[in-house]
């Protein structure tokens, strides 16, 4: 039975399990006064039974699926000639995928091997005992599952408790879930990270200003230093982020008061949404805009006014990048400008302050940790941002501070050394996860800085 | 059903009108028909603080306050006393504009402070409120340190030239709300930090420093316990030597005790002044008696 039919099929089994669950509690109980003596609602024993019926069989299912390719696939060795098992892992595991290939595929022409096509016919024959045996013992511990859960059916039996017990072991199943892919992703860095700065010391990578990951194949190829020194990158990733923040912080405040404080509801219901559609616009749209709109009126301004401007500038790149987070800074200002209690307005008002006072002096300072939220939100999108700075910025990694020239980011260099075929184990694609981890330590960093700045600075209401 | 309708007559006695009006068995709410034409009593004084003319309230379309007159006299407390939602706290709004702040509301009539007129072309809400302070039901300190709360409105008006002048504004304004000897090593801390009734006495010391003339106060002790209630109710007496303050509340025992004058506001109309002992002891109309024997509200 193919793995879609076995779910459907026990998903209605599991339904069955709670109807006859909630049945076999109102049969086992008895009514006295108008009440059942029943410690939890029928519903509960129901959920109960179906869990009784679910869980292990998942479990089986999940384990079975798991490693049902490893068990088959060494079987299907040891069932090969034993000259064949002598070969090179390799080449072994070339054999395999020739096999496996046969028996998914069931050609079989005249120039095959007859021991791959023996063990071709070996391999599927396992697959199907395989998923046969896979089906059977799934219903069978489904159904031993259900009996016991109905035959647990007491009156005084207190299926809410356990059912609130499997509930709150699944949501902490789920919590955890998004914890450990984190710790798992940076840990995969942090190695990889290791195994380039054995091949680049640290300081070079740290403290160098010069970037050119281009590595020579052949020693005698030239044009390929092959240095990383990464501050270049991250200069260029600071400039573009801070050029973003500087058009879109004023901005996005500002409007975030108009929205909350002036406007009237029929202007905001319409503003608000139009703002946030700024956020919805994919990247790569900003990027174009940026690379072939942008870049090119700055390019004529500057030359207009006598300065020269390269034709893919950080300042291209950082004022769109700066439109494109306005709605991050808004939307959520916005939001808990709000949120702050109309009484802290009038107590305000109470004393004669004028709008502009009361937002000035009351509203702004409670609701600064929210906004400071905001603006790190944004922060963070502009240091990830790759798109916009791949089109509008350029590749060259100079180290300048000049938001007329054109710079790289981290990001960007992160998507040249690892797009197009690769060696996976050489420095350049080894930089990659360096450069990552070095973002990753900003974000942190950035993130540690400014929950002390709230917790500092936070004028706290109620 | 039946118990209300036997307990009518008496509750409409020296109401021909009303009686009619209890032969309708169907009609359990009575009370509200009691006709409110004008108001009795003393609404009007000679040399008032502040006075109201013909005073009509609108949320949207909605009318919430019916043809209020009203004059408030200098340095006395008046009450405002009646159920929820007969309009006192919407007619103590109308008198620092505090209603400006709700874009739905309007008010008509004509209300003046010393004899000028408080929504007049010239007048500026904002200076209005300097001059017409205002003290609510929940207390609601800024998130700022305690200092820096009473400094709030000094700062904003100019009222002090330099850091020692400021430092006796707060001083000064403390003690006249009497939290000063509970506060005078934390002034720095977060005004937040304190208790319901220093809060409010907090408040309170924010609206004197301002130096204003009138003192309106919304249910100011309806969110504290009695010994909190206590030591406001003895302060407003206190204050009333330099202000006027006109007070809501819920509590006819405290209208009782702290105000000279007591104003019964029902459905948005006002029904009765009078001074306050006339008032408890012999109202004159027929849904002031009503409420203050507890028969509804």
């Amino acid at each position: 039975m193919p793995i879609q039919t076995l779910l459907s099929t026990l998903l209605a089994l599991l339904l069955f399990s709670f109807f006859i669950g909630s049945k076999r509690s109102l049969a086992v109980s008895t009514v006295r006064k108008g009440r059942r003596n029943l410690h939890s609602r029928p519903n509960y024993y129901g959920f109960m039974v179906a869990i009784w019926a679910g869980i292990p069989a998942l479990l089986i299912l999940a384990l079975w699926s798991s490693f049902n390719a490893s068990i088959i696939t060494s079987l299907t060795i040891s069932g090969l000639p034993e000259s064949v098992q002598m070969q090179s892992k390799d080449e072994l595991g070339l054999i395999i995928n020739e096999i496996k290939n046969i028996a998914s595929s069931g050609n079989i022409d005249a120039e095959t091997d007859m021991i791959k096509k023996e063990a071709a016919f070996h391999y599927h024959r396992l697959e199907q005992i395989s998923l046969l045996a896979k089906t059977v013992i799934v219903f069978v511990v489904a159904l031993l599952g259900m009996l016991i859960g109905r035959s647990l059916i007491k009156p005084e039996m207190r299926a809410r408790n356990m059912v609130e017990t499997v509930m709150r072991w699944t949501m902490i199943l789920c919590a955890s879930i998004a914890i450990v892919s984190t710790i798992g992703i940076v840990f995969s860095v942090l190695f990889e990270s290791v195994q380039f700065f054995k091949a680049v010391p640290p300081t070079d990578f740290l403290f160098g200003t010069h970037w050119s990951p281009q590595t020579s194949i052949r020693s005698d190829q030239v044009g390929s230093s092959g240095s990383f020194g990464a501050i270049p990158l991250f200069i260029g990733t600071l400039l573009i982020s801070a050029i973003a923040l500087i058009i879109s912080v004023p901005l996005g405040l500002m409007a975030a008061i108009y929205l909350s404080e002036y406007a009237s509801p029929t202007l905001r219901s319409i503003a608000k949404p139009t703002l946030e559609i700024l956020a919805g616009i994919p990247t790569v749209v900003y990027g174009f805009f940026a690379a072939l709109t942008v870049a090119p009126f700055l390019r004529d301004v500057g030359e207009s006014i006598g300065l020269s401007v390269a034709s893919e500038s950080a300042l291209a790149a950082g004022l769109v990048m700066g439109i494109m987070i306005i709605p991050f800074v808004s939307s959520l200002s916005d939001d808990v400008i709000s949120a702050v209690p109309q009484s802290m307005r009038d107590g305000s008002y109470g004393l004669g302050a004028t709008q502009s006072e009361t937002i000035r002096q009351v509203v702004i300072p409670a609701a600064l940790p929210g906004i400071v939220g905001g603006v790190l939100l944004a922060a963070s999108r502009a240091i990830g941002e790759t798109m916009i700075v791949v089109m509008a910025a350029g590749l060259s990694a100079k180290l300048t501070i000049n938001p007329l020239e054109a710079v790289t980011t981290v990001t960007v260099q992160i998507v040249t050394l690892l797009t197009g075929d690769q060696e996976f184990d050489s420095p350049k694609t080894l930089a990659a996860f360096a450069l990552a981890l070095g973002l990753f330590t900003i974000t942190l960093l950035l993130n540690f800085i400014a929950l002390h700045v709230i917790r500092k600075y936070r004028e706290q209401y109620d | 059903m039946t118990d209300i309708i036997e307990t009518l007559p008496s509750m409409a006695k020296g109401s021909s009108e009303s009686a009619e009006v209890i032969s309708q068995a169907d009609n359990t709410r009575q009370e509200f028909d009691v006709e409110i034409s004008g108001t009795v009593g003393k609404p009007l004084i000679k040399n008032p603080k502040m006075s109201s003319r013909n005073c009509d309230v609108f949320y949207g379309e909605k009318q919430a306050i019916f043809n209020i007159n009203l004059d408030i006299g200098e340095n006395e407390i008046i009450a405002m006393i009646g159920p929820s939602g007969c309009g006192k706290s919407t007619y103590l709004r109308v008198l620092n504009r505090m209603n400006d702040t709700i874009p739905i509301c309007r008010v008509t009539g004509e209300h003046t402070l010393d004899g000028e007129d408080i929504y007049g072309k010239d007048q500026d809400p904002v200076l209005l409120r300097a001059r017409v302070g205002m003290v609510f039901q929940k207390p609601n300190p800024f998130p700022k340190s305690i200092y820096d709360n009473v400094a709030y409105g000094a700062r904003l008006h100019g009222l002090a030239s330099n850091r020692s002048e400021l430092d006796d504004v707060v001083e000064a304004s403390l003690i006249k709300a009497g939290l000063f000897k509970e506060v005078k090593d934390d002034l720095l801390k977060p005004g937040t930090g304190l208790s319901g009734g220093q809060q409010q006495r907090l408040c309170i010391a924010r609206a004197i420093a301002v130096d204003p003339e009138v003192i309106l106060m919304d249910e100011p002790t309806s969110a504290l316990d009695p010994i909190a209630t206590a030591i406001i109710e003895e302060l407003m007496d206190e204050l009333k030597e330099k202000y006027t303050i006109a007070v809501v509340t819920h509590s006819m025992q405290q209208a009782a005790r702290v105000s000279q004058r007591t104003a019964y506001f029902h459905m948005g109309k006002l029904v009765e002044v009078n001074d306050t002992d006339k008032v408890f002891t012999n109202p004159e109309h027929q849904l002031t008696e009503n409420y203050i024997t507890g028969r509804f509200g």
